[in-house]
Order: C-alpha cells, then sequence, then structure tokens
C-alpha cells in the first residue's frame, strides 16, 4: 500500500494544495517536486502527456492525474484511516456533485474576477460571490460540508481560502461582510493541522496573486 | 428495500443516454420522464434547483445530478451485476481521467462543429479530430477503453456516436475515413442490447441538431 509516492506541483496552485492536504489527511511520506509551468519537466510531459499541467502523483511509477481523481484514488488506496468521502453511496453522490460544483462554477467564476476592463471584472466578481453563497447555502449549520468531519468538499474547496486576502486587497472583495459563513468555515478548517501545514505562505501568494493579476487586469 | 427509480431526461441528450445505457447494463427497471427544457418541469427544477439540468436520477425520491456522478452512483449502488467502473483503484483513477477527458473536450469541440461556420468551424473541426484521435492511441488495441468488457469510458463516450451523422454533415467531414478505429470500436459497442436499445437513430438525431442548428447558424 505504501510505496513511492511523488507530487509534481506549483507551489500556488489551489489544485495541487487539494491533495497535498489530502495527503498531509492521511499521513502519507512523499517527495515534493516543484514544476516551473514555463518550463515543463520531462517527468511532467512524461507523466501527464495529455495534459501536460499539475498536480500529478506518481505512485510506484505510475501516474494519476486531475486533483479531484487524485484524492480520491488518495482515499481508496489509503483507506485506513481518516476518510475523506462518505462511505455511502448517495451521500458519496451528493459529495461528488458539489466538488464538481467548485470546479466548474467556483473556479471558472473566480478566472472572471480579473478581466480587463471595470465593468468586467464587477460583473466576475458578482457572478464569484454568488457561487460561494451557494456553496453557504450548501453548507447550511454543518461545521463542514462533510458534516461532522472534513471531507471532500471542503478539501476541494478550502485551496480559494489562500487567495481571499489578495482578492480583497487587490479586488476589493469583502468576503466576510459578502460571505461570513464560509470566512467561518474556512477558519475552523485552518485549525486542522492537514491544512494549517500544507498551506503555503500567505505573503508569498499575495505576491503571487498580484503579480498574476496583471497579466489579466489592465485597470 | 424499494427501489423507485425515476429518470428525467432529454431523449438527445448524450449525457442522459450515459445513464440510461448504465441503467439497461444492470437490468434495473425505471421510469423515463421527458422533459421540454425550454419549459423545465416543478419536479426537474426541485430536483436539481443548482444546475437545472438533465438527466437527473431520482431514486426512493432523492436526487442525483450530473451524468458521471450518476453512472458511478448506479455502478455502486447495484453492485451486483455488470461491473461499469474497475475494482483495482488505480484502473479506476484512469478510467475517470479518460471519462473526464470526453467531457471536458469532446463536447465543446463537437459543439463547434455543428453550431458554427466558417475559420470558427474549421478551427473546431481540426480540435474535434484531434481529441479522436487521442482516444483512438488511447483505445490501442484494446477491443473497448475498458479492456475486454465495455465500461465506465466506453460509456461516456459511444453516446455521442449518436450524433455522428449531424458532425458529418453539419461539418463536412467523414470520421470513419480520419479516425477508423474509433468507428469500428462504435460498431463493436453497439452490438451490445444496452447501447444498441439506447442509442437513437442518428437519422432522428440529425433532424432534431439540422432545427437547432438554425438558431446559430444563418444560411
Amino acid at each position: 500500500m505504501a510505496g513511492e509516492v511523488v507530487l509534481l506541483n506549483f507551489w500556488p496552485s489551489l489544485f495541487g494544495l487539494r491533495v497535498r492536504i489530502a495527503l498531509a489527511e492521511k499521513g502519507i511520506k512523499y517527495e515534493s517536486k516543484e514544476e516551473d509551468l514555463s518550463n515543463k519537466s520531462p517527468l511532467l510531459l512524461e507523466m501527464n502527456p495529455i495534459i501536460k499541467q499539475i498536480p500529478v502523483l506518481i505512485h510506484n511509477g505510475k501516474p494519476v492525474c486531475e486533483s479531484l481523481i487524485i484524492v480520491q484514488y488518495i482515499d481508496e488506496v489509503w483507506n485506513d484511516k481518516s476518510p475523506l468521502l462518505p462511505s455511502d453511496p448517495y451521500q458519496r453522490a451528493q459529495a461528488r456533485f458539489w466538488a464538481d460544483f467548485v470546479d466548474k462554477k467556483v473556479y471558472v467564476a473566480s478566472r472572471k474576477v480579473w478581466r480587463p476592463k471595470r465593468e468586467e471584472q464587477e460583473e466576475g466578481k458578482k457572478e464569484f460571490l454568488e457561487t460561494l453563497k451557494t456553496m453557504e447555502g450548501e453548507l447550511g449549520d454543518k461545521p463542514y460540508f462533510g458534516g461532522e468531519t472534513f471531507g471532500y468538499v471542503d478539501i476541494s474547496l478550502i485551496p480559494f481560502y489562500s487567495w481571499f486576502h489578495a482578492y480583497k486587497v487587490l479586488d476589493n472583495i469583502n468576503m466576510e461582510a459578502e460571505c461570513p459563513k464560509i470566512i467561518a468555515w474556512a477558519k475552523r478548517c485552518m485549525q486542522k493541522e492537514a491544512v494549517a501545514k500544507t498551506f503555503p505562505d500567505p505573503k508569498k501568494v499575495y505576491e503571487f496573486v498580484a503579480q498574476t493579476r496583471k497579466k489579466y487586469v489592465s485597470a | 428495500m424499494a427501489n423507485e427509480v425515476v429518470l428525467l431526461d432529454f431523449w438527445p441528450s448524450m449525457f442522459g443516454m450515459r445513464v440510461r445505457i448504465a441503467l439497461a447494463e444492470k437490468g434495473i427497471k425505471y421510469e423515463y420522464k421527458e422533459e421540454d427544457l425550454k419549459n423545465k418541469s416543478p419536479l426537474l427544477l426541485e430536483m436539481n434547483p443548482i444546475n437545472k439540468q438533465i438527466p437527473v436520477l431520482i431514486h426512493n425520491g432523492k436526487p442525483v445530478c450530473e451524468s458521471l456522478i450518476i453512472v458511478q452512483y448506479i455502478d455502486e449502488v447495484w453492485n451486483d451485476k455488470s461491473p461499469l467502473l474497475p475494482s483495482d483503484p488505480y484502473q479506476r483513477a484512469q478510467a475517470r481521467f479518460w471519462a473526464d477527458f470526453v467531457d471536458k473536450k469532446v463536447y465543446g469541440a463537437s459543439r463547434k462543429v455543428w453550431s458554427t461556420k466558417g475559420e470558427e468551424q474549421e478551427a473546431g473541426k481540426k480540435e474535434f479530430f484531434e481529441i479522436l484521435k487521442t482516444l483512438e492511441v488511447e483505445l490501442g488495441d484494446k477491443p473497448y477503453f475498458g479492456g475486454e468488457t465495455f465500461g465506465y469510458v466506453d460509456l461516456s463516450f459511444i453516446t455521442f456516436y449518436s450524433w455522428f451523422q449531424a458532425y458529418e454533415v453539419f461539418g463536412n467531414i467523414n470520421i470513419e475515413a480520419e479516425c477508423p478505429k474509433i468507428i469500428a470500436w462504435a460498431k463493436r459497442c453497439l452490438q451490445k442490447e444496452s447501447v444498441a436499445k439506447t442509442l437513437p437513430d442518428q437519422k432522428k438525431v440529425y433532424e432534431f441538431v439540422a432545427q437547432m442548428r438554425k438558431r446559430f447558424v444563418s444560411e
């Protein structure tokens, strides 16, 4: 079951962070290899020839790609502790639905916050906040999306929290005011060792986001 | 266990067809409800308030949404016959990767083939064939993407075959000439009762697409 685990990653990546949190939850030792996405390594191109993207988990030499697929794989192989997905098939289908919503709606909307014109930025922000409010509705009064314990949907969304400070300072998005339940949930997640120890340095993230943002926003 | 299964669907939907094939593979009796997507039923809006889309599987009154999530749910609940996903976690991760590839790539490219014209259509056609050729390489010499037996990846892609005549006529393309292995594989899949009985006639789909195309392309 153990064996050799290597993760090809890029430190600010929200998707890579999902995998790192899952690995930490399971207490899995692994080697992390940082990729330069402007100069992808031969290993990355060999292990993910189709999409050529990180994260890639290489387990005993065999690659698994796409963050949510990797997280499910980790959960299924290292199934002795900290289950990430529910054991009930119906609850599992719900968890998959919401993680998929994070991918297809929350992430896609977050990209629209950075657009050349002011008008488009405002539109993008609105859409992004709407997706987070939908997530708030799904969270309800539960401590985690998974219910009493941190799970798959929590893992799929929590990495976005690492970018919230940047969104606040650079894009004037006040998450606390707009989505207080999400902030409360995120702080609860940050109390977990697997999350706190895995999250990248906030200052480094801010600098990276500020640099990246320049490419999209002219105003 | 009382087992009431209802499927909200739309007959030409390649996503709905995936669920119908899965239900047929498992020999599950269900009630089929055709939705008018221009006039969605209160039931659909209640069962899928987030995406408001078909297919929706309603099992004992509880909804499951998103075709690939539904198929996995069906495979996990009716696990006594015709397994759709591999039992090995690594093979399962590969199957999920390829079904996800079909979702992310085939639909978008194929849409450009039938709903656009000129330069945009030419670009769409090029992309469409690149994607199909990537799938051909993944298929290799195997009878099915799943190996010796029809499985999850086959199911995720075969439903597009019912739209091939529409792509060929409106795109002025010859899929068999470009991707003979895909056509051979599709015909092999059609020998399965669950597929043959589910896929609508290509001509019927073509007529449906012809109507839809009018809204996008003026000729």
